[in-house]
């Protein structure tokens, strides 16, 4: 008996050495980006050729490589009507639906790595709901001092007013404890959502258009938008990046994470303003998306593993191929275009019950 | 000598919670390449002393030298690589493997963007085996047993290789067989390398047979400390814990052990 243990032993050694070697997990996950890069570009390449007036796959890639290559020359013999519905209608569109979704997911990894929650994402802290809030104000009051900026500011100030309301109601003498940050977002969250049916009631005239903002949409975005939520998502991405061992560290409890060389208390405040930071601009520039943050991240822990600096760029990049193609779907397929956030939640919602309920079973 | 070489000195330390107090007034002095077993009953600040000794809180008034500087001092990667700590309960609720679990003992060593190296994985290679879970190494800790979670932080812990450990009832979830063998290994850890275990214990049996030296805990206070054949007796376990119980020295355990009356 006691041989056989020991050679069972001396097997599973020279298999995991043998793993060891080759780092395990780095090549599947570099091989997992760059699928999902090539889907990502092909995604938009196709989108872009879709819709009221469908173009040709050809001409669509002359026209981006023409514009980013500044090139005119090569696009002589397209309809210049091609030209300004890919650059001036439909890019702008589908990059803003590509940033929002990649946004969304990235805030979706770090919410759930904080609040140690795999169900957690930025509804969770109440952070939509403030967003949203702040934004109906701005649509309410028709405030337009700031152009485009101006929705976008009032949701993230309504946004980091939540976040600090809420840190401020869950810390105590130890600190933050998740339990008590999903608490007072669960309160935060349903007061701001009564703010907002008030909001609605004395809303009048205003009122379809803080409803159909709420319900989300990426129709009639700009290259403003793009290059806000681009700077947004990228400027979170590299932060994330930077605190990605930390976040693995925190998975393990506030202690241990501490004894293994993480300022919990900072780590966790910056991650939390940043996050809602993307979260802000995400919901100020398209509306409610519900789903994506919580849905992807979700998904992706199955296929890579929960280790966040593999994570958090693998969700990024599912999260804007998900939202592009239910953008794509309500824009250019179905009869009718459907508000976005209507789709996912009636497509995220069942499916997330899906998962949920097979977790479920497969734990017990 | 090595062993005497001052390694915490705490001066009237306080502490308290919104509704109690914990330490009151505590000095204490420990010095490097011992066994410590930190002893008393339920409530009486054990695992508050040593997060104050990790900083995971302040003290709210008192002094914390650790080697004769200022623990505020240090920052907390310092800390990583001076102690590590195995707390007694872990939960997880993401599906790292046991080989990444036990490799985040390895972090505070590296760079933030450097991926482990050879060296990392064998060192994770060689405790995975010594602490009985080189079979699990591909698992994923949510589904593992207590007392396998336990063995895999006491591996997480090992591999970080610090000068001190700081133990939180590290054993009391697992078996007799396992909870031997790990002590052993920490035993091993103090006698070869002349590292330093501080190990709260709740079983004094288990701790007499390991500690060089014992602390007793009353009332916020260490009320009663020395070389474990010193202090270990019926007056001490009648003053802290209220019990009667006999004591005698058993050649099988190489130490003082505990027969309480009912």
């Amino acid at each position: 008996m006691e041989s056989s243990g020991a050679t069972k032993v001396t097997n599973v050694r020279a298999r995991d050495r043998r793993k060891s070697i080759v780092f395990p997990g780095v090549l599947p996950a570099v091989g997992t980006m760059a699928g999902l890069l090539l889907l990502l570009a092909a995604a938009v390449v196709a989108a872009t050729s879709l819709g009221y007036i469908r173009l040709p796959f050809p001409a669509v890639l002359q026209i981006m490589a023409a514009r980013l290559f500044d090139q005119p020359a090569w696009i002589e013999q397209i309809d210049p009507v091609w030209t300004v519905v890919v650059t001036e209608v439909r890019l702008p569109r589908i990059l803003t639906s590509v940033l929002v979704g990649g946004g969304l997911a990235l805030a979706g990894v770090v919410f759930q790595g904080i609040l140690l929650n795999p169900l957690a994402d930025p509804y969770t802290l109440g952070v939509s709901a403030g967003a949203a809030f702040g934004a109906s104000i701005a649509l309410l009051l028709n405030i337009g001092m700031l152009g485009i900026y101006s929705v976008p500011l009032f949701a993230f100030v309504g946004a980091a007013g939540t976040l600090l309301l809420v840190v401020f109601l869950a810390s105590g003498s130890g600190g933050l404890s998740s339990t008590n940050l999903v608490l007072s977002g669960i309160i935060v969250a349903a007061i701001l959502s009564a703010g907002i049916s008030f909001l609605k009631y004395v809303a009048d005239e205003q009122v379809g258009v803080i409803i159909f903002w709420l319900m989300g949409s990426f129709a009639s975005r700009t290259w403003a938008d793009v290059a806000m939520v681009g700077a947004a998502v990228a400027g979170s991405l590299a932060v994330f990046m930077v605190y990605a061992r930390d976040l693995n560290l925190m998975a393990l409890g506030e202690r241990s994470a501490a004894s293994l060389g993480v300022d919990f208390q900072r780590v966790t405040l910056v991650l939390l303003v940043i996050a809602s930071l993307v979260s802000a601009v995400c919901v100020a520039v398209a509306g409610i998306i519900g789903f994506v943050g919580l849905l992807v991240p979700h998904m992706m822990r199955m296929l890579t593993g929960p280790d966040n600096r593999r994570l958090l760029p693998v969700s990024m990049l599912a999260g804007a191929i998900l939202l592009l193609g239910a953008d794509t779907l309500t824009r250019a397929v179905l009869p009718q275009e459907i508000p976005i956030g209507v789709l996912t939640a009636l497509v995220g919602g069942p499916f997330f019950c899906y998962v949920f309920r097979r977790r479920q079973l497969g734990k017990n | 000598m090595n062993n005497a070489v001052e390694l915490f000195r705490m001066t009237d330390l306080s502490f308290r919670y919104p509704d109690r107090d914990v330490l009151r007034g505590l000095s204490l002095t420990l010095t490097g390449g011992r066994f410590y077993g930190l002893l008393g009953p339920n409530g009486c600040g054990k695992t508050t002393l040593l997060d104050l000794l990790m900083r995971l809180r302040r003290p709210e008034g008192g002094q914390i030298l650790f080697r004769k500087r200022e623990l505020t001092a240090y920052s907390r990667s310092d800390l990583a690589r001076a102690m590590a700590l195995v707390p007694q309960n872990f939960y997880i609720n993401f599906p790292f493997t046991v080989q990444q679990v036990v490799m985040m003992g390895r972090y505070p060593n590296l760079p933030r963007f450097a991926p482990p190296g050879p060296d990392d994985h064998a060192r994770v290679d060689a405790v995975l085996e010594t602490a009985d879970i080189l079979a699990l190494a591909d698992k994923q800790v949510t589904t593992l047993s207590g007392g396998e979670r336990q063995r895999v932080i006491i591996a997480r812990a090992l591999v970080q290789d610090t000068d001190v450990m700081l133990l939180d009832e590290a054993t009391s979830n697992l078996d007799i067989r396992h909870a031997l063998h790990l002590l052993n290994l920490f035993r091993d850890q103090v006698d070869r390398q002349r590292r330093t275990v501080i190990a709260v214990f709740q079983d004094i049996n288990l701790a007499a047979m390991y500690c060089d030296y014992l602390l007793f805990m009353k009332d916020g206070r260490v009320a009663v400390q020395g070389e474990t054949e010193g202090v270990l007796n019926p007056e001490t376990l009648n003053d802290i814990y209220g019990v009667r119980a006999q004591v005698t020295y058993r050649k099988e355990s190489q130490a003082p052990q505990v027969i309480y009356r009912r």
